[in-house]
Order: C-alpha cells, then structure tokens, then sequence
C-alpha cells in the first residue's frame, strides 16, 4: 500500500514548530528510513500515520484513505506502529495476550488470529516466552513483543520507531530479517533509527531530516554521499562507507562483503 | 575502587543464578565497559552494584560488593544511592514523575540530599550546560525526545556527584552526536575520579574510551582486558555481542585470502591504519 506525505507540516500546542513541510511518496513495498537528529521531527512526521496526529497543513495518505478523515482505530486496520518505548504499547499480563489483542481487534477469527500470533512470536524469537509476563522480561525483549503486536495485525503499513536499540546482534539480526521479509511480502516499511549500518544494510531509500524538514532523500549510496545534509543532520555515513572515503575509494560499499570487493578489486589492479 | 569476588545470585523464585561466580575489580577514576548478548546478566549486575539487588529486588546474593568503600548488601539502599548513581536502561521509567519541569526533575535528587538551595541552583546550571540541555529545563519531562529523557535522566544522575556511575545504554536513545557528547562527558569525570561502569551494545566508543572492557556470558565474566584486544576477539560472534562492521572487514578480507597485516581494528582510527597500509 502506498503512503503519501503532501506538504506536511505539524505545530504543537506548546508552539514548536516539528515537521515543516515534508512531500515524500513511500510505494508499497519499499524499505524507507527515516534518519536525523533528535528532535529532526522524525517520530512527528510518523505519528501521522496512524492518526495520533493530524497535520497541521497538508495532508497524508495511506492508499485512498486521508489520515484525518479516518480515527485511530480505523488506521489499525492499515497501519502497524512499533513505538520507541514498549512500556507506552504493552498492557497484558502475559505475552500471548499483548500479541493477540491487535489481530482480535481487527477482527480476525479465532484461527487466523492464532496463526498470525504463532508466526509472528516465532519470527521475533518469542515462542518460549508466551506465557511469560512482559515485565518480567528484558527491555530488549519487550521491544520484540511491541514489534510481535504489530506484526500479528498483519497491517499493510508498517511503522517502526528505533526499532534496535538496546537489541544485542542477534535481536539486530532478527530485526533485520523481519524488515526484509516485509518487503518481500510488499508491504511497506518506514523505520527511524539511528543505526547508519543497520539502514545501509537494510533499506531501499533513506531520507534525512534536520529542522522538521527533508534535506536528502535517495538510495543509501547516494543518501549517504551528501555531505552537506549529513552535516545539518548531524548524521555520520555507515562504517564502511565512511572508511572508503577516507581511504580514498570512489565507490560506496554498505556491506562487509562489498567492502571486502572493493579492497580485493584493488589490489588486484596494483 | 569496585570490587566484586565471587559473586553468585538469583532471582526471587527462580530456578537459575543470574550471575555466577562473577569478579570484577575497577580502580578509581576509570571506565569499564561491559558488554554481553541480551540476558548476559548486564543489567543485573547494574543493579548488584547500585544495591537494588538485593534490596529492591529481593533474592539470593553470595559474595563481597564493595563500591566506593562500602559493602553494598550490608548498606541500606538510601545510603547506597548516595555513593553510587544508576542510569537505568529506560529513561522513560527513571523519570520520578513527580515533578513538572526538568529542573524540578534534575533537582529531585539533591533534595533527597539534602543539599542547600544555591549549591543546587549551581549545579543544575553545570550540569545543563554540560549535557546541552540547558534549554530544556522548563520544559515537562514528558514533553521531551526520548533522547532528550536520556540526557535529562543522565544530568539527574551527574548532578549527584557520586563516586560511582553505573550506567546501563545511557546512549541507546541517542543520536550519535549525543552519544560522543556523553562518552566525552564520562570520559572527563573519570580523569577526575569518578569510577564508571557502562554497559553498552556501541563497540567502537568503549574502544575509543574504556580502560577496561568485560565480556559477559551467560552470567560469567568470559572475558576482560584491554579494550582493542577483547573487542576484536573472534569468539564474541559466540557470546553474542557482536562486532563493528571494522572488525567484520578485516576478517572477511583475511578470509578471501587477502592480506590484512597487523591486529584486527575495531574503531575507525584502527581500520584506516590497518586498511590505510598501501591498500
């Protein structure tokens, strides 16, 4: 499903200013990450999807719905939001329950429901954990059952605010499937993060935000090569990238393997 | 300045220790970073060395914790806390939620302490502008960023002046700006004196920064020593802890059959000596 962002601009009642007119079209299926500062207005501008917030000019789509014609409610049944805190999503006694209250609400039957539970707490690792009480689990893991939630709705739309903080390599690479797969299924994915390599590694498009606006928007190898947006949203490239340009390299390697191409490509050449 | 000696403990009611057998000394004035998978017994032994465990949290606790002159267990929490700050993993729950500004917030502590009102007012401002978010402060703390909480939680701590900090991913919420901001932070309060622990997931600022890095594992101190050495050993892949796409680099490449000369990096700086070498 395709999402809209049409001169987007969102003022709190406190009077600050966040999103300052942001055009952006994310086509269904596409990977988009969202990068900046905190404080860029990068989980502003999300919040919108899913109707917690109305835009204060402007106007954001999600397929042939306008976000604020519709109540939050409504939303669910097209946007799955992953939220920065797990603690402000969970509210059940036990994890199985957290993750088939979304697909309940929505309507699914009991079975559909049940596998859409089954398929999402295997895909986050959290099968052993059903029973469990969510507070008796690692922050890491609450965040995984906050992304179970979302998953068993099996939204079109799927919104993820920093989705591998606090995740060791093994929840980053769990995270990373579940993006990936996503995708595949050509469903939407918008993520925010501050996790450049995580982005490089995983994300068709990335667009960088400063002061409430877009300041570059592209494919993370050229995304990552505008110096000048990078430095007004004091983002830093990827790892690799970065070295490459230190070493002096004319291409944009994202990945350890492509990394490792590049440097054998020159050797053989001296 | 800490000292653990065979630390053993478990959870109320539960059927395995946490941490097991586990010693860790770290002198004054110096930062020991703390790395492990999730569920390596990190935050656990956070709250071993602020005294929430076992005071908060009840449980069965063997061996001596000694921070900052005190044994831990045998102190009452209250006393604790006053020598060892905790920055806790969430900073949306460490916010008293008591308090309408971020003054107030950041203020909170040194009421506890007792302290005199323009030694606070002082304070505050030092700590505001040390962490940049001297424009915050009349702001709700529920107004804010979750890295703004962060910072706000961090400065509630600091502004305590303890001997010891014990900080769990004080900077998973920040951006990287942010991040360097708060390892240059610590980095300065340890050159004069404090001790810090920080148990973090970011490899390449605890190389950049630490004086000593730990490997947890299943509740056991798998490993500890110089930062560059323990944090490109090939069997954190197994601990889960990972490494920085650096070290990944040099071992693919040396893999292929690449000459990769010298230790493997894991910061920046190292790859571009080690890359950098007629690459």
């Amino acid at each position: 499903m395709d999402v809209y962002f049409e001169d987007v601009h969102h003022t709190y009642p406190s009077g600050v200013h966040a999103v300052r007119g942001v055009t952006l079209h994310v086509p269904a299926g596409q990977r988009l990450a969202i990068v900046g500062q905190n404080g860029a207005g990068k989980t502003t501008l999300v919040r919108h999807l899913n109707g917690i917030f109305r835009p204060s000019r402007g106007t954001v789509r999600v397929g042939d719905w306008t976000t604020s014609d519709k109540d939050i409610a409504d939303l669910a049944a097209r946007v799955g939001y992953v939220f920065q805190n797990p603690d402000e999503q969970l509210f059940a006694r036990k994890v199985i329950d957290d993750v088939t209250f979304g697909p309940r609400n929505l309507g699914f039957d009991a079975e559909r429901s049940a596998q859409a539970v089954r398929e999402a707490l295997s895909a986050t690792g959290l099968t052993e954990h059903a029973q469990d009480h969510p507070y008796h689990l690692a922050l890491s893991e609450r965040k995984r059952v906050a992304l179970a939630s979302v998953l068993a709705m099996q939204t079109q739309v799927v919104v993820l605010d920093e989705p591998t903080t606090g995740q060791d390599e093994r929840g980053v690479q769990m995270i990373a499937r579940i993006v990936g797969d996503l995708a595949a299924q050509g469903r939407t994915v918008v993520a925010i993060t501050h996790d450049m390599d995580f982005c490089a590694e995983n994300f068709d498009r990335v667009v960088v935000m400063a002061d409430g606006q877009v300041r570059a928007d592209d494919v993370p190898e050229r995304a990552f090569r505008q110096a000048e947006a990078l430095a007004d949203a004091q983002v830093e490239p990827p790892q690799l990238l970065r070295l490459a340009d230190e070493l002096g390299w004319d291409s944009s390697p994202l990945t350890v393997p492509a990394f490792v191409d590049g440097l054998a490509a020159r050797r053989a050449v001296r | 300045m800490i000292a653990l000696d065979h630390v053993t403990y478990a959870y109320p009611d539960a059927a395995v220790t946490v941490l097991t057998d586990l010693s860790l000394h770290v002198p004054r004035g110096t930062l020991c970073g703390v790395v492990g998978a999730s569920g390596a017994g990190k935050s656990t032994l956070a709250k071993v060395l602020s005294g929430f465990v076992p005071h908060a949290e009840g449980g069965e606790l063997a061996g001596s914790v000694q921070v900052g002159g005190i044994d831990v267990p045998q102190t009452p929490l209250a006393e604790a806390i006053e020598k060892v700050g905790l920055v806790t993993q969430n900073p949306f729950n460490q916010i008293s939620g008591a308090k309408f500004t971020v003054r107030e917030e950041i203020a909170f502590g040194l009421e506890n302490l007792g302290i005199e009102r323009a030694e606070m007012i002082m304070r505050i401002e030092e700590v505001g502008e040390l962490l940049r978010i001297s424009h915050l402060m009349d702001r709700s703390p529920y107004a804010l960023s979750g890295g703004q909480m962060q910072l706000v939680a961090i400065a509630s701590m600091l502004v305590m002046r303890p001997a010891v900090l014990v900080m769990d991913e004080p900077t998973s919420q920040l951006d990287p700006g942010g991040t360097r901001m708060v390892f240059d932070v610590v980095s300065e309060l340890t050159r004069d004196g404090t001790t810090v622990v920080l148990l973090e997931h970011k490899l390449e600022q605890l190389r950049d920064h630490a004086d000593q890095v730990v490997v947890l594992a299943g509740g056991r101190v798998a490993l500890q020593g110089e930062p560059r050495e323990v944090l490109s050993d090939e069997r954190l892949t197994q601990w889960g802890t990972g490494s920085t796409r650096y070290t990944q680099a040099a071992r693919a490449a040396r893999d292929r059959g690449l000459d990769v000369p010298g230790p493997t990096p894991v910061s920046f700086d190292d790859a571009l000596r080690t890359f950098g070498r007629g690459a």
